[in-house]
């Protein structure tokens, strides 16, 4: 059995270390060994199933160890991870009970995307959370609350529309008092499917010639708005996602194939290109809100 | 369709959704609609709206009514709550470079969506005016080629003598035409301003322009 070792952090700063330990098919059982696991994100949760699954195209199962700290055990509970890695892993994290306590933070449980139904659900559910949230912990405007929901629909649509393939979201709003001093909201999104090189490949490849691959697939979207389809109104999703988490000082970065890019404010480290990654088949899209302290 | 549009807080999100939206009102203006008529779409009762969404909404129906070979002679106006739907609405409208009436309650109606500033101040004008026949309200030097313009963006209605009217204008005044016909009939002839619902609110012109 090949062991993967997961971080004790795993979160959006980190997650490529998960994909470069995956391997698409493994050919024999692959134990995910989480037992260090102290801090993870919704990036890392939804990394993770996403290379259970990738590694599972194999035929066989992976399996994962449960992370020791109980603690963390309970917060995977409460985001839905039990839930969602039961259809990939063969042994489950153990199920703690809910603390309705800790529940107000939870924005969005991880979410399984394949129709625009699921689509209407995550709009739904976060509406009846998010206002709190993003007023009070995040000091946004009581407007906010229809533009993040119109985010979340934007990038939950990408899946279905352009990945044609199962995905998943999830946000979760913390408290990040030594990393920038202040709150942030975390939306996670993450598909296995086709991913944007492979998505625009036919519509697009040939006027970027030479230089058409995983980072000019992304530009082409990111930066440039095109879509595999030909249609002006097209693309306006990841553009207005851009331009709202822009107006919030967000970042907001896209990892697909063997690249990421990116919006990063100053806050972030995050450089703006980066190639030469792992391969990840699908796509996985981040986006951090920090709260509005008015500078 | 009408029950859609009308429940409080519902939210038209995907692109399917939209394009399910904009397929119900052409079935209601398909069976609606004879002659000239305005049609208000109302997005109050919206809660979110997305841009893939209105994008199939808003632009799939100017898109389908701007051409000559249009299938109705029908113009929209879009009733909408700006906080929460005045920025897809006008992203959409950029994206496609068309421009709409849109009507933010309160008599605030604004001209959406790329336009010059001359078009602008000219529909400004209309607006304010209502109608401009060249008798009792004359262009002013040089609009005409303006006007001409923004009926021929479906911004206005041109009649065929040339008088032009504002969209809201003209939409009063089929409702107050209706209510006279309907007086006439015996029937209840409030009038009011017009109603908004999707299907009760194509204001026909019974001149047949």
């Amino acid at each position: 059995m090949r062991v993967i070792e997961i971080p004790s952090s795993l979160d959006y700063r980190n997650v490529d270390v998960l994909y470069s330990r995956v391997r698409t098919g493994e050919a024999g059982p692959v134990l995910f060994d989480a037992r260090r696991l102290r801090w993870i994100d919704p990036n890392g949760m939804l990394a993770l199933l996403s290379a259970g699954r990738v590694a599972g195209q194999g035929g066989t199962r992976p399996r994962i160890s449960v992370p020791t700290s109980t603690e963390v055990v309970g917060y995977l509970d409460r985001m839905g991870f039990s839930r969602a890695a039961a259809r990939i892993f063969q042994s489950l994290p153990r199920r703690v009970r809910r603390r309705s306590a800790r529940t107000s933070d939870v924005l969005l449980e991880i979410t399984p995307i394949t129709t625009n139904s699921d689509v209407h659900e995550v709009v739904d559910t976060v509406q009846s959370r998010a206002g709190a949230i993003l007023s009070h912990t995040l000091r946004y405007p009581p407007a906010a609350v229809v533009q993040f929901s119109v985010i979340l629909s934007e990038v939950c649509q990408n899946i279905v529309e352009h990945a044609e393939g199962p995905g998943w979201v999830a946000a979760q709003a913390y408290n990040w008092t030594r990393r920038l001093g202040r709150h942030v909201a975390v939306i996670a999104v993450s598909d296995l499917g086709r991913g944007f090189h492979a998505s625009l490949t036919d519509e697009h490849s040939e006027r970027f010639g030479d230089r058409w691959g995983d980072v000019t697939a992304l530009e082409a979207a990111f930066l440039l708005g095109l879509t595999r389809f030909p249609d002006v109104g097209r693309g306006q999703g990841i553009q207005q996602i851009r331009k709202q988490v822009a107006r919030w000082k967000g970042l907001l970065s896209i990892r697909s194939g063997t690249a990421r890019i990116a919006d990063a404010p100053p806050w972030s480290r995050n450089p703006p290109v980066q190639e030469g990654l792992g391969h990840f088949p699908g796509a996985q899209i981040n986006i951090i809100l920090p709260e509005n302290t008015g500078d | 369709m009408r029950n859609l549009l009308a429940a409080p807080n519902a939210n038209l999100v995907t692109r399917p959704t939209g394009r399910a939206v904009r397929e119900a009102i052409e079935a209601e203006l398909e069976g609606a609609v004879r002659n000239t008529s305005v049609s208000v779409i109302d997005l109050t009762g919206v809660r979110i709206l997305d841009f893939s969404c209105a994008d199939e909404v808003v632009a799939g129906l100017l898109l389908r009514y701007l051409p000559a070979d249009r299938p109705h002679d029908v113009f929209f106006v879009f009733r909408a709550i700006e906080e929460m739907h005045g920025h897809a609405v006008g992203e959409v409208l950029d994206r496609h470079g068309l421009a709409a009436v849109c009507d933010f309650g309160a008599g605030d109606l604004r001209l959406m969506g790329p336009a010059t500033r001359e078009e602008r101040a000219a529909w400004s004008a209309l607006e304010r005016s209502g109608r401009i026949d060249g008798e009792d309200t004359r262009p002013p030097p040089g609009s005409g080629a303006l006007l001409r313009r923004l009926s021929e963006r479906r911004l206005a209605y041109r009649d065929a003598a040339g008088r032009v009217s504002s969209l809201s204008g003209f939409a009063g005044a089929l409702a107050r035409q209706r209510a006279e016909n309907a007086r006439d009939a015996g029937a209840d002839g409030s009038a009011g301003l017009p109603e908004n619902e999707i299907g009760s609110n194509n204001h026909g012109d019974d001149d047949g322009h």
